[in-house]
């Protein structure tokens, strides 16, 4: 690999300063994904800022009943904190039914959300790739396409995000609190991942130099009956083929007053299905509801031979994954 | 030197046979001492450290190097040398083009060695091969193995079978038949993987070649690198104390042996290192080809064969022949007057396939024992008492008795364990909460081989004690174990007396660990070399005496059909929802002859029956068709089963004396436990769901409602 320059930051606001200033500098986390990249040539730093050691690793209770989450929590503390598996349990199983427990270990919070697809042509600089090196083309087009997106996709990239917890997050509108040069922004979940449009190498909306220093987790009666449920080609240790993130709320009828709904594996960025969520508020749960909502947000679906799969599996998914919460018995 | 041939007599007593001795290196492996093939501390005459090797590779399927710019690799700090085809030593044999590497401009296919990078760190290497500017030129390939795609016969099949059987009227019998099955079945390309990569360290010292190699095999890697390099054997010494595994695909010498050795010739007196990395493992150390099989049955009503055809069609290479087996067990499990079996090859510009455990049975037994079960279906037999129906009472091959026959007693103690008589006959009756629930069974075989040419060395020691020599090596499987345990009953004495030396090619021949063939002949020399000794020295001998014997053949081949046999049995449930698989028990019933060691018995039995699951639900390797190049080339994207996904898995064996194969009265094991397992698994799916799933792996994506 090539040689780098490796500092470690001694506080966010100078890790920034360094990044920010450097277009060919990178922060460095758990560097599950990062590392992987530096040996196979993806990416190509001068200089790493390591943030994996700056005290952002606590687990907050908020005064309005939310939790702040510093981005140095590893993703095995998280999984296993008190307060996130009672009031956000789908967070919890999220990050359970990712990697491997010594990948967990050494994982962040924050590089979780930041870590690149699995796409095998991204990761081959033998091969074309917009996402590595925009404006050489799409190999995933016509090529390998198992772990393809169904939508948002475009032209330029077909990929989809790896990651379980940004589902997770996105389906309990999770806040993430990010410092630039500036100071700091928060960026609502739904607004952190992009589509990939004609810029498929900006997976996020952060800026270089941007870090990644909490995320903000709001209570709700939704997230606190919330659970993830993933699809896969193992049992342990793979990428979602598809991966379903809900909660639900019921009123005193039993309908539907609150329902969120988001899913992995399926696009560029994790999938809030708003239009299934409209079709179930105020309406019984029952796998018939929930096939006929999951088919409405799955209208604009584009699939091939390799994809076509991904329509019937998140719809069944997403059928079991809210009857069983309604039933109470999420599994 | 030829050793005297000896024909051993069986073993008479067995006390250490039938142990489970502990392995004899399970400690060094365990505390990390045991030293792989690039972690010899191997240096100069003078002390010089190692330089390391990293590998260059094409581009395109099929074209030619037009030029090779190592100008900025070498500017880089570390970089020694860059070698390309104009400034490669000349091999003196080019026959092989698969090993021939670096001779000329031709590209035969994508991930083929173009040029080879020496740096002082391994660091160095890396960046160098990304700084090497290889232009090449692409002409029109063909890398995908698709249905119309052209064919041929080869002369003939892996193993050296014949390449067509006909006997009888086949196609006539299926076309009276009243019951039919017709139905093609595929395997897709499957790479081997062991944890350690393929991997060696060279010291050429101007008059001989050190290879600190992962081999399955010293002496063959000696035979193929010396003639290669223009080298007599003897100025090779191979050396594989320990292997991280093999499979088979370090059964033969592959392209990166040939280029570290080459590389050391550049150097003289500068030990070189190569790991192959992961990805390409994928291209430059073999495959198993993928397969498509045609299986046709006729059958009576009451499930008895008339007829069948096995007609399989795989993949070669242009640049190398490889032709799988895969319709060769076809030629002996079931009794039926009329068979015919044939293979054909689709010659593409792709990586050359090579063995993988298993060669022809693992793809073949797939396709076979699935159409089993859709005849079981078709008849309304009973899977288990189908097989029984039709068990043939000589084999049908060769028309010989059989050495040791035992399928029909594995069915039967499988079904009793696993409780096969419980299974409704139905498919698709049986749920538990969220899963479709199903069982299935398959028959599995493997022939018993036997290498000639294996010689064993006995020495005396102070003590009691004896050196038993040969050139064979133990890759992970527990053969050191299990060659005491034999050395020590051969000579009547305890296995703690006994001292292996193994695994250099400068001791006596010993063929590959490959076939399911090591224990067989490896032991059967060792036994032939002690009885040897006894006659010539004595029951107390002096230290220092020794005797070296070569094995005759002990089984009696031509008068004798010898296979192992044996029965699978599976639970498989199948996701109502995601069509996900899981397989919750398996069992494992065979017939092998003597067990040696039960504990590492039981481990290489459990072993092919994970690796057998693992292609029946995860393998597959996608080669792109537009560049010919598999871009599922790491354990991310090319999956092989978790620890999850083993669930309860078991092996048992019959109390079984092959006396007929070998003296010890055993014989091989490494491969059956793979054989057959894809195609139980398969079955079960089948019966879980409805669904009848003719291609590997066996993913959710079949399963979907």
């Amino acid at each position: 690999m090539k040689e780098l320059t490796y500092h470690r930051a001694d506080d966010a606001a100078s890790a920034v300063a360094l990044v920010s200033g450097d277009p060919d500098a990178r922060f460095l986390g758990g560097g599950t994904n990062l590392v992987d990249h530096l040996k196979l040539g993806v990416t190509r730093p001068g200089t790493l800022v390591d943030v994996s050691r700056l005290p952002l690793d606590e687990v907050t209770e908020l005064p309005d009943g939310g939790l702040r989450i510093g981005t140095n929590v590893r993703n095995s503390d998280l999984a296993a904190h008190r307060a996130v598996r009672r009031g956000w349990p789908v967070v919890a199983r999220a990050l359970l039914a990712g990697a491997s427990g010594q990948i967990r270990n050494q994982a962040t919070t924050g590089g979780n959300l930041l870590q690149r697809t699995r796409c095998v042509y991204f990761q081959d600089v033998t091969t074309p790739c917009n996402k590595r090196e925009p404006g050489s083309g799409c190999s995933a087009v016509g090529g390998y396409g198992r772990y393809n997106a169904i939508l948002g996709a475009s032209e330029s990239c077909v990929t989809t995000h790896p990651s379980d917890l940004a589902v997770a997050l996105a389906a309990v509108d999770a806040t993430v609190v990010v410092l630039g040069p500036d100071g700091e922004r928060r960026v609502p979940m739904g607004d952190f991942h992009r589509l990939p449009g004609d810029r498929p190498e900006q997976d996020t909306t952060l800026a270089h130099g941007e870090l990644v220093t909490a995320v903000e987790l709001p209570a709700s009666a939704a997230a606190r009956r919330s659970t993830y449920r993933k699809a896969r080609d193992r049992a342990s240790y793979a990428f979602a083929l598809v991966s379903v993130a809900a909660g639900v709320e019921l009123d005193d009828d039993g309908r539907v007053s609150d329902v969120r709904i988001a899913w992995g594996g399926v696009a560029h960025k994790p999938w809030r299905a708003e239009v299934a969520e409209a079709e179930l508020r105020g309406r019984f749960v029952s796998e018939e509801s929930v096939r006929a909502a999951a088919e409405a947000e799955l209208a604009a679906a584009v699939t091939d031979e390799q994809t076509a799969y991904k329509v019937p599996m998140v719809r069944n998914l997403t059928a079991l994954t809210l009857t069983s919460l309604v039933e109470g018995a999420a599994r | 030197m030829t050793a005297n041939e000896v024909t051993p007599d069986p073993l008479r007593s067995t006390s250490s046979i039938g142990t489970s001795l502990l392995r004899r290196d399970g400690v060094e492996k365990v505390t990390g001492d045991a030293t792989y093939a690039v972690e010899h501390p191997v240096t100069g005459p003078a002390g010089e450290p190692p330089l390391h090797a990293w590998l260059v590779t094409s581009t395109v399927a099929r074209g030619r190097v037009v030029a090779v710019d190592p100008s900025e690799a070498l500017a880089h700090p570390g970089v020694v040398s860059v070698i390309d085809h104009t400034s490669a030593p000349r091999l003196a044999d080019t026959s092989d083009r698969e090993l021939a590497i670096l001779q000329d401009d031709a590209i035969d296919f994508r991930g083929q060695i173009v040029a080879v990078v020496l740096a002082e760190t391994s660091e160095a290497a890396r960046e160098g091969a990304t700084l090497v500017a290889v232009e090449q030129e692409a002409t029109e390939h063909r890398s995908a193995f698709d249905e119309d795609v052209e064919t041929y016969a080869p002369e003939s099949v892996n193993g050296g079978s014949e390449t067509d059987t006909l006997d009888g009227e086949p196609d006539e019998a299926l076309a009276r038949a009243l019951v039919t099955v017709d139905a093609t079945y595929s395997t897709p390309h499957e790479h081997n993987n062991p944890m350690e990569p393929h991997a060696a360290t060279a010291l050429w010292d101007g008059e001989r070649l050190t290879l600190h190699d992962s081999t399955q095999g010293p002496r063959p890697v000696r035979g193929t690198i010396g003639p290669l390099l223009g080298l007599e054997e003897e100025q090779v010494r191979v050396l594989a104390p320990y292997v991280g595994g093999g499979f088979g695909s370090k059964g033969l010498p592959h392209a990166p042996e040939a280029a570290v050795a080459m590389a050391a010739m550049t150097v003289p007196g500068r030990p070189v290192r190569l790991a192959v990395t992961r990805q390409q493992m994928f291209a430059l150390t073999g495959y198993r080809t993928p397969t498509r099989s045609r299986v046709r049955f006729g059958a009576h009503p009451d499930g008895r064969l008339e007829a069948l055809r096995h007609d399989t069609v795989s993949q070669s290479a242009r640049v190398k022949e490889f032709a799988e087996q895969a319709a060769v067990p076809a030629r002996v499990m079931y009794a039926a007057p009329h068979r015919a079996t044939t293979h054909r090859l689709a010659e593409l510009d792709v990586p050359v396939p090579s063995w993988m455990r298993a060669p022809g049975e693992m793809p073949g037994m797939f396709a076979h024992e699935v159409a089993m079960d859709e005849l079981a279906l078709h008849t309304g037999v009973d899977p288990v008492d189908l097989r029984v129906r039709n068990e043939p009472e000589v084999d049908p091959d060769t028309g010989n008795p059989w050495g040791n026959r035992r399928l029909v007693e594995c069915l039967r103690r499988g079904a009793e364990r696993f409780g096969w008589a419980d299974r409704p006959v139905e498919p698709r009756a049986t749920v538990d909460g969220e899963w479709w629930v199903g069982t299935g069974v398959a028959a599995s075989t493997y022939p018993m081989l036997w290498m000639p040419g294996n010689v064993a060395r006995v020495r005396s020691l102070e003590g009691g004690r004896y050196g038993v020599a040969i050139a064979a090596t133990d890759i992970g499987t527990g053969a050191r174990t299990v060659l005491t345990q034999i050395a020590a009953d051969a000579l009547g004495c305890p296995a703690e007396a006994i001292e292996m030396d193994m695994a250099d090619s400068d001791l006596p021949f010993g063929s590959v660990a490959g076939g399911s063939s090591g224990t067989t002949s490896w032991g059967t020399a060792i036994v032939a070399a002690a009885q040897q000794f006894r006659a010539d020295h004595g029951d107390s001998p002096d230290p220092g005496v020794e005797t070296t014997a070569a094995s005759g053949q002990y089984a009696d081949m031509d008068g004798h059909a010898l296979h192992s046999f044996g029965a699978v049995f599976c639970e498989a449930r199948v996701h109502r929802y995601t069509g996900e698989v899981r397989v919750p028990r398996m069992l494992g019933v065979y017939s092998v002859g003597r067990v040696v060691n039960p504990r590492t018995a039981r481990s290489q039995l459990l072993g092919g029956l994970v690796m057998g699951l693992s292609a029946a639900l995860h393998e597959e390797g996608w080669r792109d068709p537009r560049t010919g190049h598999t871009v599922t080339q790491d354990l991310a994207t090319y999956h092989v089963a978790a620890h999850a996904d083993v669930q309860q898995l078991d092996a048992e064996w019959l109390d079984d004396v092959d006396e007929i194969s070998t003296p010890m009265g055993s014989r091989g094991i490494g491969e059956i436990g793979i054989v057959g397992t894809a195609a139980a698994v398969a079955n079960a799916t089948w019966h879980a769901t409805g669904v009848r799933v003719r291609g590997l792996p066996l993913t959710a994506d079949h399963f979907l409602d």
